[in-house]
């Protein structure tokens, strides 16, 4: 797919609220919970559609997350809607015992996630949240990259046998996918085509396969060939296709819309590491720091999450292998 | 090791089916009352079996659980797939010895399975999970309990279902926003199928409820925040018959009990004693303490005639 024939498609959270309509027609089972988050959660008209499967809870993420799974022990497939910089650290505890440890399928929806909201500043902002559900057992953890893929998630999501958190981002996204690609949650997407040899594996998460996918096209360019790897599961994790990745390429930059500390980076490292495949590695994301003040666009710039800065990051890593 | 063979111990009242076919109320609470005495040598035996465990709250809220599995609640390992039935969470998941009891003598699972409680790798952690039949949500970090209970009580209200959903919660536990928060959403809701009780046993880890942190009076603040509030002693099992069997109270309004209770509630030595909140008995006070139920359990019979 070339830069140049991508179309734009609409934020992530749209084709969720979309999906959701859709699916709830003909399963009243499917329930929305939200935290005065309908607005920002694109659910508005889902509530006025279906006012018996929308519950309001108000501005209390430790409830909302509590009664969702209290619904859902009662058989209901619940959708928790809620800005995730609040649901996954306000609401952790019950994320943790009430969903996961208690094994409710409830569908932790996190909203805006990363730096979705730009200059309301570090408040609202979630680069802790992969890294937090990482560490707590039994809650899939899924992050789509476009609208087919967010799609795909929330079909999958409303049988999903067990918990699940899906990150989603509220700017409009390039459509990256061919509809006919083939999605399961816990396997990576390879966007670009298969070769014996890459120069480098962009190995990317949510809304930053989108840069890594153009950086892919800068670095062809360049006559650098790119794996581009779509990992929009965190867990279960597709350690297959990333070591195959990793098998065949001279290094590897991972990007991901979060701390740099336990996201997607630290996952591949410490996979390849105990794997025994070594190669050069970059860990692309929001670094330990107070983070700049920006637009997300401005912020993903600051840290080179964007076209230009990954393939510089690419290009220095391959330069420092042939040193 | 006889002492801690459950099996012994199981009174002519054990895994008898809802105790409504008594025919004559004295002999319905004296059979209660039995099952309390039976309980409560239960609990004792699991935490000094397991040298750890919540003695005080145990003891505190097992003449509730009591009531509500044996008078109350519509809830048998037969029925517990179904949802129309009625629901239990054990919000003040510390005091969990008192709902394995419970749960063995429901027949969820056998007495003999208590023999593993707290040990290495069985499935009776020292706090409620669902690895265990009759336990239907993992609870133990405070404040957890109500806000499921809401959720689960609006689903049944969704389906139209006739049931009701109880929790038990602690009096430290009230301190927990997260209870404030989920009673908001009962009262916004209507729910008058929650029944939420609280163990109103005025002590803590750390000494009077009212030292640590001042929560009364909590009848007004449960009654401003939308509930119907009914006061109980919380020890007394013909009151608290008398009490739930008027639910629901109000009309449109979820359920509250301040069932007012004893810390370490039958055993003369543990009551109202704060550092028996998790404090397991040595040898000798195991001893003494079996001996005073078994003395009451004496007691019970002489007056009931029944040996």
């Amino acid at each position: 797919m070339d830069s140049n024939e991508t179309s734009m498609g609409v934020a992530n959270l749209d084709a969720f609220a979309d999906t959701l309509i859709e699916l709830a027609a003909n399963d009243h089972d499917i329930l929305v919970t939200a935290s005065d988050s309908r607005g920002s959660g694109r659910v508005t008209p889902f509530a006025e559609k279906y006012p018996d499967q929308f519950i309001e809870i108000g501005i209390a993420e430790q409830n909302l997350v509590g009664v969702s799974a209290g619904l859902a022990s009662m058989g209901k497939k619940v959708f928790v809607v809620s800005p995730a910089c609040f649901l996954t650290a306000r609401a952790l505890e019950q994320i943790k015992n009430d969903v996961a440890y208690s094994d409710h399928p409830v569908k932790v929806i996190g909203i805006s996630a990363g730096v979705s909201y730009g200059v309301l500043g570090t408040t609202h902002h979630s680069l802790h949240d992969l890294a937090a559900l990482q560490a707590i057992n039994n809650i899939d953890i899924v992050v789509p990259a476009d609208n087919f893929e967010t799609g795909q998630a929330i079909r999958a999501a409303v049988v999903h046998p067990r918990p699940i958190y899906i990150r989603l981002g509220k700017k409009a996204m390039p459509i990256l996918h061919d509809p006919t690609t083939h999605f399961e949650i816990g396997k990576a997407i390879q966007l670009t085509p298969v070769r014996e040899e890459y120069d480098v594996a962009l190995i990317a998460t949510g809304e930053t396969v989108a840069p890594a996918f153009f950086a892919s096209q800068l670095l062809a360019e360049q006559g650098l060939a790119s794996c581009v790897l779509s990992v929009h599961s965190l867990r279960p994790f597709d350690e297959q296709v990333v070591e195959q990745a990793a098998t065949h390429s001279k290094s590897i930059v991972t990007v991901e819309e979060h701390s740099v500390n336990g996201g997607l980076g630290s996952r591949v490292a410490s996979f390849l590491m105990q794997a025994g495949v070594f190669r050069p590695l970059r860990i692309v994301g929001i670094p330990d720091e107070h983070t700049v003040t920006g637009s997300q666009d401005e912020i993903f710039n600051h840290y080179g999450i964007s076209a230009q800065g990954l393939a510089q990051t690419a290009l220095q890593l391959l330069k420092k292998e042939t040193v | 090791m006889a002492l801690l063979n459950f099996i012994t111990h199981r009174n002519k009242y054990s895994n008898s089916e809802m105790m409504t076919h008594y025919p004559n109320t004295t002999d319905h609470y004296r059979a209660l009352q039995a099952k309390s005495l039976l309980y409560r040598k239960t609990l004792l035996k699991l935490i000094y079996s397991a040298k750890a465990g919540h003695t005080g709250g145990s003891l505190s809220c097992v003449d509730l659980l009591n009531v509500l599995y044996n008078h109350v609640m519509d809830i048998t390992p037969q029925n517990f797939t179904q949802m129309n039935r009625d629901h239990y969470i054990h919000s003040k998941g510390h005091a969990v010895e008192a709902l394995y009891a419970v749960l063995a003598d429901k027949g969820f699972f056998p007495w003999e399975a208590l023999e593993t409680v707290g040990k290495y790798g069985s499935n009776f952690v020292g706090h409620p999970t669902r690895d265990i039949p009759g336990i239907e949500q993992n609870t133990g970090a405070l404040g957890h309990g109500l806000a499921f209970a809401v959720g689960m009580a609006l689903a049944a209200k969704k389906d139209g279902l006739t049931n009701r959903i109880f929790t038990i919660m602690g009096d430290g536990e009230l301190v927990e926003g997260s209870i404030w928060e989920a009673s908001a959403s009962a009262a916004h809701y209507k729910l008058d199928n929650l029944v939420a009780i609280v163990d109103r046993n005025t002590l803590q880890i750390s000494g009077q409820t009212e030292d640590v942190m001042a929560m009364e009076p909590l009848e007004d603040k449960f009654k401003a925040f939308g509930y119907a509030v009914c006061h109980v002693d919380g020890n007394d099992i013909a009151a608290l018959v008398d009490l739930f069997d008027q639910l629901p109270f109000e009309k449109g309004k979820p359920n509250l009990v301040l069932a007012h209770t004893t810390k370490g509630k039958g055993i003369s030595f543990i009551e109202d004693k704060a550092p028996w909140h998790h404090k397991v008995p040595s040898e000798t006070e195991f001893e003494i303490a079996l001996r005073e139920l078994g003395l009451a359990e004496n007691d019970l019979e002489v007056v009931d005639g029944l040996e």
